[in-house]
């Protein structure tokens, strides 16, 4: 018997949501302004939510480690957000968004979120144009479409290469007003340290000021998550520097279920790393692929030579490039999904045809010449501009005149929290949104939808769900902090974690351990996975992890600006959470989106599931340090989709 | 592959907190490859000082895709340093010459005080924002996205303006420390669009006056904040500010 209830509304998968809406509880006016809620987190899923809370009469403490919510990692995101409007007139539905995205996840995500999912994505794309999002248009004056990979028509609506950023600096603004008008209490530069539970609910956070080093509780009658995801934990990702696991990873540790941590995407199109002190790698958005072919050298000889720089791209002939995702599938060709694409890029390199001039011998081109030939140099200036420019900047490469190198990497994580429909985890008033829970991408996430599940999320659906939990709430007074215990504990663990952490006093930096654990997880716990490499990663990083707190080295003092102690923080929860993720993978028999299990592979190499067996969504619980965390499982049931092997050879 | 690598010496501005007094300290390199950014060869340094039991430099990062507008370094004496149309951490060590020495500080700008060494406080520019940078529409409610059509070029325009990343490079970089390339933007953005046209008298009147109260200078046109901003932000957007600016005068 499960712990789990998905609280999945009953009727017809279309009528599920505004039935749910039509007879949830709600909290009057007069009664919210009696009530806290406490957003962590500020980018797409956490500032859509704290504004749109606000709006609505409630009292919110947002907070983010960054100096400004305006600088959320939800800002990098380039290529578009996905909406069912069928402007372009292709034949898009709601339906057909879902049914593409539950597809798109292998089957590993749950219906009823998905179907909700794609039910409000075209308000989102009208509450984005009200407040001022430059959003691409056509001559008419209408918005423009392109699209995106996993998708027979154009659904995805864009702001050049920002697009991001302009849905951030949106729900930023509808943020900044409510900050202005005194409905937020806006904390920057303020991480979470820990989720504080009273009598089995989450009841506030302890956060340290990362200027000034100051332990503080805020009281909240809920609390929401909305602190991305967790891919940071390769140490070489797409992410932000600052991006991290911490927030997720305290409330697994005070009792919420951790649902397929093993779920990562890696990004197809991503520059390739150059050197040992690569602190990140830069994305060169999806949407590149709707113009740009893949290809590698189809003689080996040919790719030997470009390693070795005796000649270049440009010298071989269209008849020896091999465009591999064109050759193996025809139907969706350079737009197949991610996980197709990073998998069949690894396939070519491994068999000896990776073009990049370093030791790994990775990397692949994708190249514009065919596009610049079809449409003109102009045109494709027009719509990638900004995207050929940072590539130009970082790799001195003119990609108007040779192809660009790219390479898959770490982007996205599927796997966060377990969330029920109304998006709360498996402690009551804990609610956790947009990347940092688990619920809509399954197994894969198809491009511009991260963008689309974070504005749902926080524009919404949290805000109409956390008042059937809050209209509990109405009766339970606004507390000080200072007066419960709960609190005062939880300020002494955090203060006695930092202490210990500082008085290592090793030799080796925090970002030395980030790097080995990284390393460990790219090699054993990335793109192929299998059952000898996974326990081995278990044990390598338990003895990471043992010799990190023997030997790490945090300079400076805890009372002032440090960011030694702040990277340290963060190192110290991924090193838990990387093994918790190599457990996820280990359990996971099968094949399935990102997870790539090398046992489980059809004699094409293509991912082969097990439906029987793990058509489920794996939910860890938290049993303590030293004990393995034990397994919870969800099963997935999709009445309205018939449950297939994914094809994108044929239409 | 060998990697082309250069010796560098840097004076870095050290200051420990914001009641300090600050000063330059000089820091040695070598074998930075040239295809590291700035700032991982900055890390390379701290990693050092790490080592060393030394403090290491602060300084604000965080996307480093040039995107996020978190770092903002002054290096030899151009904000985000010698390239164009780039933030800090787009900037690449094949811009420096070996041996060459290299000078990073702060913005020097009175309303955005230093906090530690190369960080500054930006909080100046969060109240500008809330003094009117939005359209007051709240969630829910509203027509549908394509209801309104709008000229592809107002559109464009208002792109150009929006790609604004509140670094704060116009700041640091106009010898009156004048918010006024920032403000306009915002300003700009959401006056060309009729979304935003309702408000755009009095936004532009809310958020001057905050821009005033805290203590930015004025704009006497002289268009090094527009050389000098990473996404290429045009100085016309000033004079739409001011056309907004004068209306609203006008009408009150």
């Amino acid at each position: 018997m499960t712990k789990l209830d998905s609280k999945v509304p009953k009727g017809k998968l279309k009528d599920k949501w505004s039935n749910y809406k039509a007879h949830q509880n709600l909290v009057n006016p007069a009664n919210k302004r009696k009530i806290d809620v406490i957003v962590v987190g500020t980018g797409l899923a956490g500032g859509a939510a704290a504004a749109s809370l606000a709006e609505m009469g409630f009292k919110v403490k947002a907070f983010c480690y960054q100096d400004s919510p305006r600088r959320a990692h939800s800002i990098a995101a380039q290529g578009g957000i996905n909406a069912a409007k069928n402007y372009p007139n292709d034949g898009d539905t709601i339906y057909r968004l879902f049914y593409d995205t539950i597809k798109g996840g292998d089957y590993r995500s749950r219906e009823a979120n998905v179907y909700r999912l794609a039910e409000v994505s075209n308000a989102i794309i009208d509450q984005a144009v009200a407040q001022g999002v430059p959003f691409a248009r056509e001559y008419s004056g209408y918005l423009d479409n392109r699209s995106f990979g996993g998708a027979l028509v154009s659904r995805t609506f864009y702001a050049r290469g920002q697009t991001g950023q302009q849905l951030l600096l949106g729900a930023y603004s509808a943020l900044s007003r409510q900050i202005g008008l005194g409905n937020v209490e806006m904390h920057n530069r303020t991480e979470l340290m820990d989720i504080v539970i009273v009598d089995g609910k989450a009841r506030g956070i302890v956060t340290r000021n990362l200027i000034t080093g100051e332990i503080k509780s805020h009281f909240g009658h809920a609390v929401v998550l909305a602190t991305g995801g967790y891919g940071n934990v390769f140490y070489l990702s797409t992410n932000a520097m600052g991006s991290n696991g911490s927030a997720v990873w305290k409330a697994y540790k005070k009792g919420a279920f951790f649902a397929n941590p093993a779920f990562v995407q890696i990004h197809p199109t991503c520059i390739p790393r150059h050197g040992e002190f690569q602190s990140k790698l830069t994305l060169m958005s999806e949407s590149l692929r709707n113009d740009g072919r893949i290809w590698v050298p189809k003689k080996k000889e040919d790719a030997e030579a470009i390693r070795a720089g005796k000649m270049r791209p440009e010298d071989i002939p269209d008849e020896d490039r091999d465009f591999y995702l064109e050759r193996r599938y025809p139907a969706f060709g350079n737009l197949v999904p991610r996980d197709v694409a990073s998998r069949a890029a690894k396939e070519r390199t491994d068999n000896g045809f990776g073009i990049e001039k370093n030791e790994s011998g990775e990397g692949v081109y994708l190249d514009f010449k065919y596009a610049i030939e079809r449409l003109g140099k102009d045109v494709i200036e027009a719509r990638y501009g900004n995207l050929f420019q940072m590539y130009e900047k970082i790799t001195d490469e003119n990609p108007y005149e040779t192809p660009m190198r790219i390479y898959p990497t770490i982007h996205y994580t599927m796997g966060g929290l377990w969330v029920d429909y109304e998006l709360q985890s498996t402690i009551p008033g804990l609610f956790v949104t947009g990347e940092a829970n688990f619920s809509d991408h399954g197994a894969n996430r198809l491009g511009a939808s991260a963008l689309m599940q974070g504005l749902a999320d926080g524009y919404f659906v949290l805000p109409y769900t956390i008042q059937n939990y809050l209209a509990y709430e109405i009766t339970n007074p606004r507390k000080n902090p200072a007066e419960l215990e709960e609190f005062k504990k939880a300020e002494e663990d955090v203060k006695s974690q930092i202490n210990r952490l500082m008085s290592v006093k090793g030799n080796k930096s925090a970002d030395y351990y980030h790097r080995e654990l990284g390393k460990i997880l790219w090699d054993k716990v990335g793109m192929a996975r299998n059952d000898k490499g996974l326990k081995e990663a278990i044990e390598e990083i338990k003895a990471l992890r043992k010799e990190f707190w023997e030997n790490v080295h945090i300079p400076g003092n805890t009372d002032t600006v440090n960011p030694e102690l702040e990277k340290a923080n963060r190192v110290a929860d991924f090193l838990e959470l990387g093994e918790l993720m190599a457990y996820d993978a280990l359990n996971r028999n099968e094949s399935c989106g990102g997870h790539f299990r090398e046992e489980y592979a059809t004699e094409e190499g293509e991912a082969m599931r097990r439906d029987d067996e793990y058509m489920y969504v794996a939910a860890w619980e938290y049993k303590g340090d030293d004990k393995e965390p034990e397994l919870h499982k969800e099963p997935l049931e999709y009445e309205e989709i018939e449950v297939k092997t994914r094809n994108y050879k044929t239409a | 592959m060998a990697h082309k690598t250069i010796n560098i010496k840097l004076k870095v501005w050290r200051q420990k907190d914001a009641k300090s007094k600050g000063s330059f300290e000089t820091y040695e390199l070598k074998n930075i490859s040239v295809d590291s950014s700035f700032l991982e060869m900055l890390d390379v340094l701290n990693e050092k000082l790490v080592s060393e039991n030394k403090e290491p430099i602060a300084y604000d990062h965080d996307c480093r895709e040039g995107i996020c507008g978190m770092c903002s370094l002054f290096i030899n004496g151009r904000a985000h340093g010698p390239d164009d149309l780039i933030t800090t951490c787009q900037l690449h060590m094949r811009k420096f010459s070996d041996g060459e020495t290299i000078v990073i500080e702060p913005w020097r700008v009175g309303s955005f005080p230093v906090i530690k060494d190369l960080m500054v406080d930006r909080t100046a520019y969060e109240k500008i924002m809330q003094a009117g940078g939005f359209v007051s529409v709240s969630t829910g409610g509203v027509p549908d996205a394509n209801a309104i059509p709008i000229p592809k070029e107002d559109a464009d325009e208002a792109m150009d303006a929006a790609a604004c990343i509140g670094c704060g490079a116009c700041v640091a970089t106009c010898k009156n420390s004048s918010a006024m390339l920032f403000v306009a933007a915002k300003v700009s953005q959401l006056a060309l669009l009729p979304q935003g046209k309702v408000e755009a008298s009095r936004r532009a009147k809310n958020m001057i006056a905050k821009m005033d109260e805290l203590g930015f200078g004025n704009c006497s046109n002289t268009g090094a904040c527009e050389m000098e901003c990473p996404k290429g932000i045009s100085l016309a957007h000033i004079a739409r500010l001011n056309r907004e600016f004068l209306t609203a005068n006008i009408k009150s």
